[in-house]
């Protein structure tokens, strides 16, 4: 069996599976509930400052996006911090380390922008035996409103400032939670990282309005009559999350921070791909709340199973393994040509690649008598929507030319050469502008 | 009080609770979720096979994606454009052989989108409301005399009058419906469901009714020609085929459609009489409705004897399974030899067949069953209709439904093609566009689907 242990900027933990700072973190029944259940560590739900707690609304705060069977794709939240006083939280979170000295437990905190406000909180989180903290620097909702979460979240000249503070006032680590609700996810990482931050950690939720009720006229979901934007997550959002993460783990400034990797971590397979963008670890949230705090036990064996497949020991073999594989568009190989091809007994004859191709596309499939879909090579630029749209798996592949063959489309020899976008002789724009 | 094992033919062999339960609705209505869930397995195929696979061609991917959207009574809306009793249809159709046979993901998976069961969730949604759906266009001032309140002579009748014509239903019965009423399974049509379809499409008015009236005995194709401008024959099949076999005149042998028809008249099944022993010959759909129902009402024994293959049985492989999950035996390659008894029938003797490419012939070995009861569902046969060319034992018809004699159209089960509601409504319907075609001097509306190129508008080749 595989080692899921993880040493994530020295916090260590029997699994890279952490609970995010979320509702299921929210208190001391949960995490027990979580920790007996196998989690590897737990962020706690999101400490504001010392005194009346933040008051949440008392309608309904989550919206869904499903596919079929009602099958949850993707979560709304417009959930506050903690609604519960911090000396209960810090209470609680003491006990429970105590309880379970080998799982990973995070304090998240969001307080006000002032170095006071973190100055005051940081020696009663230290109290607790909490093995780090988490600035929560993304939430988009509510607090942003107030100065916090994602109003810091998006400035980076604050997130170097506020780490800084909690990496003088705090001698654990300190990790930096990111919103993706900016344009550079490589400009709030870079900053995190020359505040002095140990670990980032992203996305948080993204901007979102779930739905409109259409009788109502008032987005989902609705309070009274109105509704806000609230922070979009669950495997909806997952390759947005993959791509920022990929550009922190591959830019020159950031690159190596360590990174907990959330998004729409579903199953093990979801966490491996993190993983191997360059997540230490993986923090989630919609997938326990979809389906209870069991399905680490899925994720666990699931991890676990696959890395002895491919002879893999510890999660440390597998972090970063795709990122040198993550390039700019400009590098991708032009003498790579592939057509696709169409497995006819495996074809059950819909029709849907001939429609999105012929419709939408290249005109590259051809229906002959007796609904029979043939690629036509002399149209075909493998786009790969005949594959993507397909309902058979593997059905439709895309097939490379071998060097030396000519492509019937361009009637150009397949060259064995790499040639890119920098290099291609027809491309006016070889040279970008500066 | 009676139970399976009593002999004869009695009533109540099951108690009255039992016997309704075994006739409910053999397929459940799909509640929202579940239409929801069934709809989105449909891929909505490019010239889709399930539309071509349908004699009415309804756009069943495109009411399916209504479905799934949230517009059932839209979808409802599609599926009557092309087919009026939809909601029969979604009952009765062996879509097995039909659409759902020609489903992608029956070949995929052995799994079809269940197509009859979302017709039926759309076509219920739209029935639901009080307003019929449809309105008629200006009054022509033609009047068109359908014969027959079956199947094709309602589709011929709804269509007819959305144009504008006055139409005159002549129903031998004194009740509407046809086949819908008297001659399907009781559980594939519970709650009145034919009489309320019925009452639902005259709503659209222009449609008057006329009971009691048979052609060749109320009434002459002559005189109905004479007094209208069209008129169009949907009379079925009403005598049944005899059995030519020794004893076939004792008590207790009855031909299947009628015993069908009883059942579906009874206003309580427990006082429904059915035997003991009870011994079904035919190998179709009536067959195994007589049979399996017969089995419902609590007789001990059901047999089904087909003298063919059982790969040549009329009734599809899915009826057949659901004869034989219902405890009743079905025998292939046997043939009714004599009917023994004392007076009323006591005893079959079947005689096995074989056919070694000359014909069937009996092999000399027999079979005797007890059986105080027999239904003949070998076949139903025309009543004549003098005057008209015929082609073998129907009524010869052109591709629209025109007879030998002009101004007379003819559809259903009196002319040839298969014998299923849904080709009836197909073949009322198009005989009611070409008979608007030609009083009114106009060219007749396509009633197909819009299909493949044809649907996205390309050019002509």
């Amino acid at each position: 069996m595989a080692d899921l242990t993880t040493d994530f900027v020295g916090i260590k933990s029997p699994n890279p599976f952490w609970l995010a700072s979320a509702p299921p973190t929210d208190k001391e029944y949960n995490v027990r509930r979580a920790f007996e259940a196998g989690w590897g560590g737990v962020v706690w739900k999101t400490l504001g400052a010392e005194g009346p707690p933040v008051v949440n609304v008392n309608g309904p705060r989550y919206g869904a996006i499903y596919g079929a069977d009602r099958r949850l794709l993707g979560l709304n939240n417009i959930e506050l911090i903690t609604d519960r006083p911090l000396e209960v939280n810090l209470e609680e979170m003491a006990r429970v380390k105590a309880d379970y000295p080998d799982r990973a437990l995070i304090a998240s905190i969001m307080v006000p922008c002032e170095e006071a406000a973190w100055k005051a909180i940081l020696p009663r989180v230290a109290e607790t035996g909490a093995d780090g903290i988490e600035l929560n620097f993304g939430c988009p909702h509510g607090m942003s409103e107030r100065g916090m979460g994602s109003a810091v979240g998006q400035v980076p000249e604050y997130i170097e400032m506020v780490t800084r503070w909690c990496k003088e006032y705090y001698d654990r680590p300190v990790i930096v939670k990111l919103t993706p609700n900016i344009t550079d996810i490589r400009k709030p990482a870079e900053a995190a990282r020359n505040g002095g931050a140990d670990a980032v950690s992203l996305i948080n939720t993204i901007n979102s309005i779930t739905s409109v009720d259409l009788d109502q006229m008032c987005p989902q979901p609705t309070i009274d009559g109105k509704g806000s934007h609230g922070g979009y997550c669950g495997p909806a959002v997952k390759p947005i999350a993959l791509s920022m993460v990929s550009e922190i783990a591959r830019a020159e400034a950031t690159r190596g921070m360590p990174i907990s990797g959330i998004g729409g971590v579903t199953t093990w397979r979801d966490a491996a791909e993190f993983m191997a963008l360059g997540c230490g670890n993986v923090q989630v949230c919609t997938a326990a709340m979809t389906y209870g705090f069991r399905i680490v036990e899925e994720m666990t064996r699931g991890l676990s199973a696959w890395m002895d497949e491919k002879g893999y020991t510890s999660t440390a073999e597998i972090v970063g393994r795709a990122v040198p594989n993550v390039t700019d568009w400009q590098y991708l190989n032009l003498n790579y040509v592939t057509k696709a091809r169409i497995d006819q007994d495996a074809c059950i004859q819909c029709g849907r690649c001939y429609a999105a191709c012929e419709d939408t596309s290249h005109q590259a499939i051809a229906m002959k008598p007796g609904r029979v879909f043939e690629v036509v090579d002399e149209e075909c630029v493998a786009c790969n929507l005949c594959v993507d749209v397909c309902p058979v798996e593997d059905c439709i592949t895309m097939v490379e030319l071998e060097p030396g063959a000519t492509d019937p489309r361009t009637g150009r020899v397949v060259e064995s050469e790499y040639a890119n976008w920098t290099t291609h002789p027809n491309n006016p724009a070889a040279q970008a502008a500066e | 009080m009676a139970d399976p094992l009593t002999p004869g033919i009695v009533p109540g062999r099951m108690p009255g609770d039992e016997i309704a339960e075994n006739f409910a609705d053999l397929h459940k209505p799909l509640d929202p979720h579940e239409a929801a869930v069934a709809a989105d397995r449909c891929y909505f195929c490019y010239d889709a096979p399930c539309v071509t696979a349908c004699p009415t061609e309804i756009d069943i991917p495109l009411f399916i994606r209504q479905i799934a959207t949230g517009q059932a009574e839209a979808a409802g809306r599609t599926i009557f454009d092309q087919n009026i009793l939809g909601g029969m249809c979604a009952r009765v159709c062996p879509t097995e052989d039909l659409c759902e046979g020609a489903c992608v993901r029956e070949i995929a998976e052995g799994k079809p989108v269940e197509i009859g069961r979302l017709q039926r969730h759309a076509t219920d949604a739209l029935m639901a409301r009080q307003s019929h759906p449809y309105s008629r266009a200006p009054e022509t001032g033609k009047r068109v005399a359908v014969v027959g309140a079956g199947p094709a002579g309602l589709a011929c009748a709804h269509r007819l009058a959305m144009k504008g014509h006055s139409v005159t239903i002549f129903e031998a019965k004194e009740k509407p419906g046809g086949l819908n009423e008297f001659g399907i399974a009781a559980y594939k049509s519970t709650d009145d469901f034919a009489q309320k379809e019925v009452a639902w499409l005259v709503q659209i008015g222009g449609i008057s009714m006329e009971y009691g009236k048979a052609l060749g005995r109320d009434l002459s194709l002559d005189g109905l020609a004479a007094e209208h401008d069209a008129v169009f024959l949907g009379v079925g099949l009403a005598d049944v085929n005899a059995l030519d076999v020794d004893g076939a005149d004792r008590g207790g042998v009855d031909a299947a459609v009628d015993f069908i028809a009883e059942l579906r008249q009874s206003p309580d099944l427990s006082s429904l009489p059915v035997g003991r022993n009870v011994v079904v010959i035919g190998g179709g759909m009536t067959a195994i409705d007589a049979g399996v129902q017969a089995k419902l009402l609590g007789a001990e024994n059901v047999t089904i004897a087909y003298r063919r293959g059982k790969d040549r049985m009329g009734a599809s492989r899915y009826e057949q399974d659901l004869a034989t999950s219902r405890g009743v035996r079905i025998v292939c390659n046997a043939q009714p030899k004599a009917i023994h008894g004392n007076g009323a029938a006591a005893e079959i003797e079947l005689e096995y067949t074989a056919d070694d490419g000359s014909g069937l012939k009996g092999t000399g070995e027999t079979l005797r069953l007890p059986a105080d009861q027999v239904f003949r569902a070998i076949g139903q046969t025309l009543v004549p209709v003098d005057g008209l060319e015929m082609d073998g034992r129907k009524i010869s018809v052109s591709a629209t439904g025109r007879t030998s004699k002009a101004g007379i159209w003819a559809g259903g089960d009196c002319t040839p093609g298969e014998d299923l509601t849904v080709v009836a409504v197909a073949e009322g319907r198009d005989a009611a566009e070409d008979i608007h075609a030609e009083l009114m001097g106009v060219a007749a509306t396509a009633t197909g689907a819009r299909l493949g190129e044809a649907a996205r508008g390309a050019a002509a080749e």
